[in-house]
């Protein structure tokens, strides 16, 4: 038997009607209630429906004995009147849709049950008894809600269920609901093909996002960002850790990320990183209802925050041993022995505290006249765990959404405005607080340092008050009280769209965006006199910074939709002027005036970008889908020969459950196979913005040089590379999305390989040949291979429970397949990877045929117990002599980058509960350990110049004196399991009568790290662990009201 | 027709307005700090200015103070990249005057003369040179293109200033020559781009700078005449004395006769010993009449971590007196052989850190409560003997000129009369003709006087061999950046006669292979350009 179809009503009348009630028929008979399906009906549809129902029952209905009812049906969610929500006589086909205010009226038996449904809501069902007026409120169907049905694809947008290329789409439902600072944390562990990491645990610290690998070595590899239809400057501000954290997460709708060719072709030379498409909310436009009831949200929460883990130092007592024992035994200088003091601090207690955060959100949604409007406040403290440090966010955003000229003229108007104040604190006092002696009180009784502890220079003969010794560790907690390091951001967001639906030309439309980001910054990094490492560079005393970057954009285009026959055009064609300019000053003085050396150091610069972009849907039979995008990209960057880009891409999809060998069915709902080829660029060249020009860089105060008695400010010419042009990406993409077992799992499949040419690469060039030994040029080539999986499951729903659970998993492989203009068999790779510790020391590598930042170190030699021996390694060249002395000798071992990334998330409902948890299993990224192989050396408990230093009890693993920078043995596998947070709430809906519902909440974040690595934490970027912010571990208390 | 005349209008002005937009992709930096070729060189002061940019290249490596922030090369730390700062590593640390501490990279494989070719400190001082060759290439050519135009004293002013940057190239290239041998060659003729230059041989270098320095001669600025800190005739004589007096080593020919010539005539051009050793190396040192050429620094004005700033930070620590900087990095000191040559052994310092012999211009510091003779532990500063030649004091004593607690104010001085001298007595004993023994006595016996303060130094002709001359340009010269010329020249930097403490990795000294008496071509050069050749050995 073949099962019935469901047919897609909405705006498609071809079908035969009697389909559709023989599905009707068989739905409302087979299907139990708690398992009833999605309805994808659209509003004429269900007209339809209603009205054949009418046609057939018309001869009963006119003998049974009635009773007329009224009723309104409104959201649970926010009060809204539903249109079009079905209302249907159970066991009948009586039944009728609401209105454009959500009312009803239907005349029905005495006793009938009324079924009240709606996409996307719960279905409710009320006797008909006395009562004639009815107040029907539908709840929102959770799992329901999660697929978002529309997704934002450039320059337009496109039925989930259509696209061709590969999207992954995240809903506000999907949200962690953690303490997010920044839009870029929601993304963490939620999408397939993306890695998102955050960069430590400071207050509105930045999140590192990496979409299918990166496609550049030293360029830029972060996505493309599009706020509102406005793509953002990738670089980032001074005096803001994060710039996306100028965003008020509470005001994002949706994410949809863009990960093949086909999907970010008309972002053309932005698109090789992906794109993430961010929409904020809107004001609902609700149709000519002037009495729609306003909604009002609150969003709170307060949060506390406490170090995680910290590194394990020796305490003031251990520490004291440790020296005595050096000394005796292991030839220390016994000056060592009167630097000790008879304290036990510990540093990094001193340091950091428990710190609050705390947030207050309200959103206002209604209506003026028959203008749709939102506006949200947003207030946010971030306290950081480093003592001072926060963060303190005020942001305003307001959505308008007027329509005129009868519908034909729409209007998209967002403004959006955020005030930031930044208070960095010292993170200096961070490897301070790891390696100050122990054995040292906080103050001593100094009256030149303000009493704080400082080591002084040994020549001076005064330990307490002498000279400060200046390559000696600062005291931490003078660190943070005498460095005052603040800014305050100012950020709006302007941003106009306007559809115009054509006159006289049916589905013909154009559309204005107009954009305007503004981004000011001004900074303030003090430091006290009495700091023991004030009087090294004094004119660096005061310093203060101001930014300002104006990002403005204007696009046009037209989009033009038309059926012919079996077949449908969807075709876009537009352009887009985008102007950055970024310009600012830093300047340096003493605090005494009298002090020279102060100087300002202004720079002002700009680039344009210019693009014709077309896109051509097509569908056939609507299964077969096809899409073609081409771009053409102008960059001021690049010379009149390079500037211009071409970026095509193609796209086919086959929706096979619109074929009758496979059709629409209980098990398969939606197959769709995907394939997708095409071209994007990268034009990003980082700080250069004239890098194919030749200019001459004058020099500033402090770099002048002596002639007679006059010193001159000095001309150097720069590099350039006349030749410059773009970096290219060609991906070629295969995937297939599917629901199934009545939509309780969905997902996708994705395969791909992304090439990337003409690297845009820092590399050293022959010298001689231009004007440095580094130029930025178009050479080499990568690779990025992977498989992504993306699963949405609902194992268990009914009235009282339901159980969502998501996985993602990526596996990504990254090789570097050229690195030279000229082959060159003998070719030794690039060195990368700096380390702390000495300087100009390198752990990484790029290797023709490895994947990027390979670690490249000697191996390490252990005796026959299983110890290491200190500075023997394995002579892999065979050459002897001094093996440590031969690079030759060294391995290309791992690569930071996980192999595989497995993202899980699950809901749970019970009742009025919700308990949902997210977590991410990375395996195969591998960490260098640099905070031991820095920190973990007996060699530097004494210093020459008269100071001690704490070391990491690590060293007892190794025992080694000096630096072993390259021992394979601070290599170490950094596969971990990390629960990113765990949220339990209750949920309210009757609170002040019915009028108010809501949630409380209870979160922890950062939960616990399941992991081999010894150091920190195994999360770190490109791979090398050295002094980062610990992450903290954070509880929080949240409660959302909605009016 | 209604839906033509519609889109029509719209179609023109949009048309319209795309095609003026895309003209604003032409951009020129609007920053006023940077210039473009088209409008660089206004005025006379911008030659000059980009004249500063080649002497300034020894000194600091960026375009800003502080420690910088605005590098001329990559690949290394701003400050490690400096010029001098690892000119002076390269011809020290491999030598018995010096051994560092420190664990930056591969740092103490100089000592131990384990370098290899991916050495970051040996590709840093590498890409300096031609990076000063290239940048002095420019000015080469903007100087001619000007010079074309010019007159009155604009045009003699361009005149020397061209021939100051080719000075600077050739010094440039006498530092490839010595320390890389066959490198790549480019002149003003080559156009920056992306190319491959040509790789020259060490005769054929030699020539080149041979001739360019010969060919300047005419527009240089008579010796001593020029502003301090520019160029003279004096400095390309000295230079081209130094060549000749290398050729053996460079060419396999002896050119002392050549050497003599260029000797004489700075000899010859009124440079005078200055009656204070010490105060060559202090910061008034601008002031004294023996210097020929030196690397101008300045406290307050020419601000790095590198070249002076380094020297003399990293030489302190370990309870050494400070001389006018703020602390000591602890990196580099000397070892006991080198010390021996003044006649000192550890029971001179029984009583006194500062132990000064009858030869005044040994200044060591030892504490023997605290400091170790023998290095046992080449990463502990506090083994070995530190070395206070060095001072950002004035000689009276008193604060720097334009003093800053970091940065120092002493000049480098890269070369001096003393240096004329004893390559006098050596090109005499070597045989070259245009000088004899008795004079060379007699310059030999100026410069012990002045270190002893009396004549009881004074030597005889009979005293002046190659192995005492030896030994007296490390006494006269040492930390000044000639040993490892010097040592390869006498043939006892790697195999010869002479092993000193840790010299080829070992606590007490073996010899190593004489390939290493020249640097390797650094790898990243011979990846980048398949014209080069690694030097024998590598």
């Amino acid at each position: 038997m073949i099962k019935p179809k469901e047919v897609n009503l909405g705006g498609n009348l071809c079908n035969s009607i009697m389909s559709r009630l023989s599905l009707m028929h068989s739905k409302n008979r087979t299907i139990p209630a708690k398992f009833k399906r999605r309805d994808n009906r659209g509003l004429p549809g269900k007209f339809v429906i209603v009205l054949v129902f009418f046609m057939m029952h018309a001869g009963s209905l006119l003998f049974a004995q009635e009773v007329e009812i009224r009723g309104k049906v409104t959201s649970a969610d926010d009060g809204s009147g539903l249109i079009g929500a079905s209302v249907l006589e159970k066991g009948t086909a009586n039944g009728i849709a609401t209105d454009l205010n959500g009312e009803f009226k239907l005349k029905v038996k005495r006793g009938a049950v009324l079924v009240i449904s709606y996409i996307g809501y719960l279905n409710e069902e009320v006797t008909v008894a006395n009562q004639t007026y009815f107040n029907i409120l539908l709840k929102p169907d959770v799992k329901l809600l999660k697929e978002v049905e529309v997704v934002g694809i450039g320059y337009g947008e496109v039925k989930k269920a259509d696209a061709t290329g590969s999207v992954t789409a995240i809903s506000a439902k999907d949200f962690s609901k953690g303490v997010i600072t920044s839009p870029q944390e929601l993304l963490i562990g939620k999408a397939p093909g993306v890695i998102a990491n955050s960069l430590g645990g400071a207050a509105g610290a930045g999140t590192k996002i990496r979409i299918r690998g990166g496609s550049s070595i030293t360029g830029n590899n972060d996505p493309l960002i599009v706020i509102d239809d406005i793509p953002l400057e990738s670089s980032g501000i001074s005096g803001m850790s994060n710039p996306l954290s100028t965003i008020n997460p509470n005001d994002i709708e949706s994410f949809t990320v863009l990960k093949d060719a086909s999907a970010t072709a008309i972002y053309g030379s932005r698109a090789s990183n992906g794109v993430i498409i961010i929409k904020t909310k809107k004001g609902t436009f609700l149709g000519k209802d002037q009495e729609s009831k306003m909604s009002l949200t609150y969003n709170g929460n307060f949060s506390l925050s406490a170090p995680a883990k910290l590194l394990s130092v020796f305490t003031g007592d251990e520490f004291r041993a440790l020296v005595a024992d050096r000394v005796a035994n292991y030839g220390l200088t016994s000056a060592a022995l009167d630097q000790l003091g008879t304290a036990n601090t510990d540093w990094q207690d001193e340091i950091y505290r428990t710190a609050p955060s705390t947030e207050h959100n309200i959103s206002i949604s209604h209506i003026i006249g028959s203008v749709p409007y939102r506006f949200s406040f947003d207030y946010l403290y971030s306290g950081g765990i480093l003592k001072y440090n926060s963060m303190d966010r005020k942001n305003a955003s307001l959505a308008v959404n007027p329509s005129l000229l009868g519908g034909d003229l729409t209007m998209d108007l967002n403004a959006s405005a955020s005030w930031i104040h930044n208070n960095f604190s010292n993170t200096d006092a961070i490897g301070s607080a790891v390696e100050f002696d122990p054995t040292q009180p906080v103050k001593n009784g100094n009256t030149r340092f303000g009493g704080y502890t400082a080591w002084t220079e040994l020549s001076s003969n005064d330990p307490i008050n002498g000279s400060p010794n200046n390559i000696a560790t600062h005291n931490p907690v003078a660190r943070l009280e005498y460095r005052d390091n603040q800014s305050d951001v100012k950020r709006f967001i302007l941003n106009g769209k306007f559809d115009y639906k054509i006159p006289y030309i049916t589905n013909l439309k154009a559309t204005l965006n107009l954009g305007y980001d503004y981004y000011k910054t001004e900074g303030k990094d003090i430091t006290d006199t009495l700091a023991s490492w004030a009087q090294r560079e004094p004119e660096n005393q005061i310093k203060e910074y101001t930014q300002t970057k104006i990002n403005s954009l204007l696009d046009f285009y037209m989009n033009y939709k038309t059926e012919l026959g079996i077949n449908k055009f969807d075709l876009t064609g537009g352009y887009s002027y985008q102007h950055f300019h970024n310009e600012g000053e830093s300047s340096n003085r003493a605090w005494d005036p009298t002090v020279s050396g102060a100087k300002t150091t202004p720079y002002k610069n700009e680039y344009f970008l210019i693009s014709f972009f077309g896109r051509l849907n097509y569908t056939l039979l609507d299964k077969y889908l096809l899409t073609a995008t081409l771009r053409d990209d102008g960059s001021s960057r690049f010379s009149k020969d390079n500037r211009w880009g071409l970026f095509p891409a193609f796209a086919v999809a086959w929706k096979l459950t619109e074929e009758p060998f496979i059709g629409k069915s209980d098990w398969f709902n939606e197959l769709k196979l995907r394939f997708s080829w095409g071209k994007t660029g990268q034009q990003d060249v980082g700080g250069s913005y004239y890098p194919y020009i030749p200019t001459y860089t004058a020099s500033t105060s402090g770099a002048y040089y002596q002639f007679g008695d006059t010193f001159y400010s000095t001309l150097r010419p720069d590099a350039y590379d006349a030749n410059l042009k773009w970096e290219t990406v060609t991906s070629i993409n295969a995937g297939l999305d599917f629901t199934i077992w009545d939509k309780r799992i969905s997902g996708s499949i994705e395969v791909y390989k992304n090439t990337s040419d003409d690297l845009l690469n820092n590399i050293p060039i022959p010298v001689g040949s231009n004007f440095s030994n580094y130029l930025l040029t178009n050479v080499g080539s990568m690779e990025n291979k992977g498989v992504e999986l993306g699963l949405n499951v609902t194992p268990i729903i009914s009235e009282d429970f339901s159980w969502d659970f998501g996985i993602n998993l990526t596996y990504n492989k990254n090789e570097i397949t050229k690195l030279t203009l000229v082959d060159d068999p003998e070719y030794t790779g690039v060195s990368t990877g700096g380390i702390t510790g000495g300087v100009g020391n390198t752990v990484q590598k790029y290797f023709v045929g490895l994947p990027a930042r390979v670690f490249f170190l000697f191996a390490q030699v252990f005796d026959a117990n299983g110890n290491p021996i200190e500075g023997l390694y394995v002579d892999k060249s065979g050459e002897g002599g001094s093996v440590a002395g031969n690079e030759l000798n060294k391995y290309a071992f791992k690569s930071p980058d996980p192999d595989y990334l497995i993202g899980i998330s699950s809901k749970i409902n019970y009742k009025d509960f919700d308990l949902s948890f997210s977590g991410r299993i990375s395996i195969g990224n591998y960490v260098y350990n640099n905070n031991a192989s820095n920190r973990a050396l007996y060699q530097n408990i004494y210093n020459q110049s008269g100071y001690l230093s704490n070391i990491l009890t690590d060293v007892r693993k190794t025992n080694f004196s000096t630096a072993q920078y390259w021992s394979s043995i601070y290599l170490e596998n950094g596969s971990f399991f990390k629960m990113d947070y765990i949220s339990l709430g209750y949920n309210f809906s009757s609170f002040f009568g019915n009028k108010i519902s809501g949630r409380v909440g209870f979160s922890v974040q950062n939960v616990f790290t399941i992991t081999d690595y010894s150091g920190l934490d195994p999360e770190v970027e490109n791979g090398i662990d050295n002094n980062i912010y610990p992450r903290p571990r954070t509880y929080m208390l949240s409660i959302s009201l909605n009016y | 027709m209604k839906k033509i005349t519609f889109i029509a209008p719209v179609l023109l002005l949009t048309a319209f307005l795309f095609t003026s937009c895309v003209k604003d992709l032409d951009v020129e930096p609007i920053d006023p700090n940077i210039a473009t070729k088209n409008n660089v060189f206004t005025d006379e002061s911008a030659y000059k200015q980009a004249l500063a940019k080649l002497y300034a290249s020894f000194a600091i490596s960026g375009q800003t103070g502080l420690g910088g922030g605005n590098p001329d090369i990559s690949g290394i730390d701003e400050n490690f990249g400096n010029y001098l700062r690892q000119y002076w590593d390269l011809q020290e640390l491999p030598t018995d005057e010096a051994i560092m501490a420190w664990d930056d990279a591969t740092i103490k494989d100089f000592h131990y003369q384990t370098w290899s070719p991916n050495d970051v400190f040996l590709t840093a001082l590498y890409s300096r040179i031609f990076y000063t060759i290239t940048i002095s290439n420019e000015f080469i050519r903007n100087a001619d293109e000007a010079i074309g135009s010019a007159s009155g004293t604009f045009l003699s002013d361009l005149k020397a200033f061209k021939a100051e940057a080719r000075f600077i190239r050739a010094l440039a290239y006498w530092h490839a020559i010595d320390m890389f041998g066959n490198v790549p060659f480019v002149t003003e003729a080559d156009l920056p781009g992306a190319f491959f230059p040509q790789r020259i041989t060490r005769a054929d270098l030699f020539n080149y700078i041979e001739s360019e320095l010969k060919g300047i001669d005419v527009d240089l600025v008579a010796a001593r005449q020029n502003e301090y800190a520019r160029a003279d005739k004096g400095a390309a004589w000295f230079l081209l004395a130094k060549l000749y007096l290398n050729a053996k080593v460079y060419i396999g020919t002896e050119k002392y006769t050549e050497a003599l010539t260029y000797i004489n005539r700075v000899i010859a051009a009124g440079y005078t010993l200055d009656g204070n050793y010490a105060k060559l190396f202090d910061a008034d040192n601008n002031t004294s009449p023996e210097i020929v050429f030196p690397i101008a620094f300045d406290g307050q004005n020419t601000q790095q971590y590198g070249g002076m700033t380094f020297l003399l930070h990293a030489s302190n620590g370990g309870g050494m007196p400070l001389y006018g900087i703020d602390g000591g990095w602890g990196g580099i000191r000397t070892i006991k052989d080198f010390v021996s040559k003044f006649d000192i052994t550890e029971s001179n310092f029984a009583s006194t850190t500062q132990y000064q012999g009858s030869d005044k211009r040994g200044m060591f510091y030892f504490d023997n409560s605290t400091w170790q003779w023998e290095i046992t532990n080449v990463s502990t500063f506090t083994q070995g003997i530190g070395v206070t030649k060095f001072k950002n004091v004035t000689s009276s004593g008193g604060a720097a000129p334009n003093a800053h607690v970091t940065f120092v104010s002493t000049d480098f001085p890269m070369f001096r009369l003393a240096d004329a001298y004893l390559m006098y007595a050596e090109a005499v004993v070597r045989g070259g003709s245009g000088g004899d023994i008795s004079t060379a006595v007699g310059y030999i016996n100026a410069l012990r006087q002045r270190a002893y303060g009396n004549s009881n130094g004074n030597i005889t002709s009979a005293d002046v061999t190659l192995s005492f001359l030896l030994d007296e340009r490390g006494r006269e010269l040492y930390w000044e950046g000639h040993r490892r010329t010097d040592l390869v020249r006498f043939g006892q930097l790697t195999n010869g006669s002479y092993i000193w403490t840790w010299k080829g990795g070992v606590k007490n000294g073996a010899l190593t292979n004489s390939y290493r008496d020249l640097y390797p071509i650094p790898i990243n050069d011979l990846n980048a350009n398949p014209n080069l050749k690694q030097n024998t050995g590598y």
